[in-house]
C-alpha cells in the first residue's frame, strides 16, 4: 500500500483487574491510527493516550514483537491472533481494519490460563506440561561432530514443521474444548522425529499428556481450529502423531 | 504409569476409544447395510428374511454380537457426553466474541452438533430395535420359508412401515443425521487413530465426507423407495 491512511478505530478492550475481579469490557476511540502500524503499536498509542490521562494503561502481553516469541497473546474480534492467517497479534497490521471498524479484544480464556490482569494470561501450564518430558538427555560438553547422527532430510523437515511451535497457546484459546493438543502434540510429534528423542520417547508421551490432564485443559474433538488460528501453521496430523506415540508407549 | 485400564483417564486415551468405537460403530452400518441392500433383490423380500433367519441361527453368537454392540455404543456415547460436559470445567468463563477463523478448520455444523446428532441416533436405534425387532408397533408377520415351514416376514413388516409417510420421513430424516454425524465422524476417527501425514489430511476429510454420505443414502433409499415404489420390487 502505497498511501498512508489514517483510519479511526472503536476498541472494546477487556478488562480485569486481577485474578478474582469480575471484568468487564472498556470502549476507547482512536482516531488517526496509520494503517501501516502493527497491532501492538495501535495498543501501545491507546497506552499513551490513557497515561497521559492519568488512567491505568492496558496490560496486554509482548515480546519479541517479531512473530517468534509467542508472547502476544490477543483475542482479537474472536480469533486468537485476529483475521489474518498464520500471523501472530504482533505482525498483524492495521491495514487489515477497515475505517470506523469496532474491534473487540479479549484475552485468552481457558481455566488454564488464568488471567493476571487485563489480556495477559498465566500460560505457565505449558512449561509444566515441557518440564514433565518436552526435554532430550545427551552427553554435554564439546560440540558434537557435525554429522555423528545422520537424519534423512525428510525427518529432520518434517520434525522442523512441528519445532517451529512458538507455545503461544493460541490453539488453546481458539479451541471450543479449550484443549492443548496441538501444543503438547507439536512438542511430542518433534522429538519423536528425532534420534535425539529415541531414549525417553515412551515416557514423555506418556508424561506430557498426563500433565496436560493435569493442568485442566480439555478434550480434543477433532475440530481443527487450532491449526486455523497456529500463527506457525502447525498441522492437526501433530496431534494424530501424539495419538500413536500414545498407543505404542502403552506396549 | 499409561495402560490400558486407564485409557479413559486422559484426553488421548477418551479419543482413541471413541475413535475404536465409532470405527467399529461404522462397520456394523455397512454390515448392516449390505444386508438391508437384499431388499432389492426383486424377490418380494425372500433374500431379505432369509437373511434374517440366518442372523437368528447363529444363536449364541448372535447374542455376543448385541452385547458387543450394546457395549460400543454404551462406551461410545458415554466418553461423548463427557467430552461435552468437559467443555465448560476447561473454560468457565466463555468468550463474549468468538468466531471461527475458516481455513483448515473443521468447525461445522456437523462437528458443532455431534452430541446432538449422536443422541437422536440413540434414541432411534433403540426405537428402531423396538419396531423391528420386538415388534412394539406392529403385529409380527409370517411366510412360506423355501426352505419348508414359516418365517417371520420381516420384509413385509418393513414395506408396511415406510408405506407410511410420517415413518418414512422419519426415518429419512435420522439418516441424513447419521450423515451429518459421520461427515465429522469419519475424518475425526482418522485423525483420532493417528493420520500423521499432514499431505493427507484435506484428502481424509473429503473421503470421510463421502463415506458419510454413501451410507446416509445407502440408509435412506429404502424408505424412500418403498414409499414413492408403493411397496418392495
Ligand atoms: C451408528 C452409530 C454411530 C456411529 C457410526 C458413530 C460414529 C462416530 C465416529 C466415527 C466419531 C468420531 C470418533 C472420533 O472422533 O475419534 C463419532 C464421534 C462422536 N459421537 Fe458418534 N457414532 C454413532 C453413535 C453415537 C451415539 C449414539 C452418540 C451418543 C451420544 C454419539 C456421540 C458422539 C459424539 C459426542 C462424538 C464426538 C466426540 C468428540 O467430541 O470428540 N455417537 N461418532
Ligand atoms: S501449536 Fe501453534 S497455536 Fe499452539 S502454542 Fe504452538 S504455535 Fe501457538
Ligand atoms: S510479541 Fe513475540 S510473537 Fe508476538
Amino acid at each position: 500500500m502505497s498511501t498512508h491512511d489514517l483510519i479511526t478505530v472503536h476498541l472494546k478492550v477487556w478488562r480485569q483487574n486481577g485474578p478474582n475481579d469480575r471484568g468487564h469490557f472498556e470502549d476507547y476511540t482512536l482516531k488517526d491510527i496509520t494503517t501501516h502500524m502493527s497491532f501492538l503499536e495501535m495498543l501501545d498509542v491507546l497506552n499513551e493516550n490513557l497515561m497521559k490521562e492519568k488512567k491505568t494503561p492496558v496490560e496486554f502481553d509482548h515480546d519479541c514483537r517479531e512473530g517468534i516469541c509467542g508472547s502476544c497473546n490477543l483475542v482479537i474480534n474472536g480469533i486468537p491472533h485476529g483475521p489474518q492467517m498464520r500471523t501472530a497479534a504482533c505482525q498483524l497490521h492495521m491495514r487489515h481494519f477497515k475505517d470506523n471498524e469496532t474491534i473487540t479484544i479479549e484475552p485468552w480464556r481457558a481455566k488454564a490460563f488464568p488471567i493476571i490482569k487485563d489480556l495477559v494470561v498465566d500460560r505457565n501450564a505449558f512449561d509444566r506440561i515441557m518440564e514433565a518430558g518436552g526435554y532430550v538427555t545427551m552427553a554435554t560438553g564439546n560440540a558434537p561432530d557435525a554429522n555423528a547422527v545422520p537424519i534423512s532430510k525428510v525427518e529432520a523437515d518434517s520434525a522442523m514443521d512441528y519445532a517451529v511451535c512458538i507455545g503461544c497457546g493460541a490453539c488453546v484459546a481458539s479451541c471450543p474444548n479449550s484443549s492443548a493438543s496441538l501444543f503438547t502434540g507439536a512438542k511430542i510429534a518433534q522429538l519423536a522425529k528425532l534420534p535425539q528423542g529415541a531414549p525417553e520417547r515412551k515416557k514423555r508421551v506418556i508424561a506430557m499428556v498426563e500433565q496436560m490432564e493435569k493442568e485442566g485443559f480439555g478434550d480434543c474433538s477433532n475440530y481443527g481450529e487450532c491449526e486455523a488460528v497456529c500463527p506457525v501453521g502447525i498441522s492437526i496430523s501433530a496431534i494424530a502423531t501424539m495419538r500413536t506415540e500414545y498407543v505404542k508407549a502403552l506396549f | 504409569m499409561a495402560s490400558f485400564s486407564n485409557l479413559l483417564q486422559t484426553t488421548v486415551g477418551r479419543k482413541i476409544l471413541t475413535g475404536v468405537t465409532g470405527i467399529f460403530l461404522i462397520l456394523f452400518l455397512v454390515a448392516h447395510l449390505a444386508g438391508n441392500l437384499t431388499l432389492f433383490a426383486g424377490d418380494g423380500g425372500e433374500a431379505f428374511n432369509l437373511y434374517a433367519v440366518f442372523l437368528h441361527d447363529l444363536g449364541p453368537l448372535l447374542w455376543i454380537a448385541e452385547l458387543g454392540l450394546i457395549i460400543l455404543f454404551g462406551l461410545h456415547a458415554y466418553i461423548g457426553i463427557k467430552i461435552y460436559l468437559g467443555k465448560k470445567k476447561a473454560r468457565p468463563v466463555d468468550y463474549t466474541y468468538y468466531q471461527s477463523q475458516g481455513g483448515p478448520s473443521k468447525q461445522t455444523f456437523a462437528s458443532k452438533t455431534m452430541l446432538i446428532s449422536g443422541m437422536v441416533i440413540l434414541l432411534f436405534v433403540i426405537l428402531h430395535v423396538l419396531h423391528f425387532k420386538y415388534n412394539f408397533f406392529m403385529p409380527q408377520m409370517m411366510v412360506d420359508n423355501p426352505a419348508g415351514g414359516q418365517m417371520i416376514d420381516l420384509a413385509g413388516h418393513v414395506e408396511q412401515a415406510f408405506l407410511n409417510p410420517w415413518i418414512m420421513l422419519a426415518y429419512t430424516a435420522v439418516m441424513l443425521l447419521i450423515g451429518l454425524h459421520l461427515k465429522h465422524g469419519v475424518w475425526s476417527a482418522f485423525i483420532s487413530l493417528g493420520a500423521k501425514n499432514p499431505k493427507l489430511v484435506p484428502v481424509l476429510y473429503t473421503v470421510g465426507g463421502i463415506v458419510a454420505a454413501l451410507l446416509a443414502v445407502g440408509f435412506l433409499i429404502i424408505p424412500v423407495f418403498i414409499f414413492f415404489n408403493g411397496g418392495l420390487l
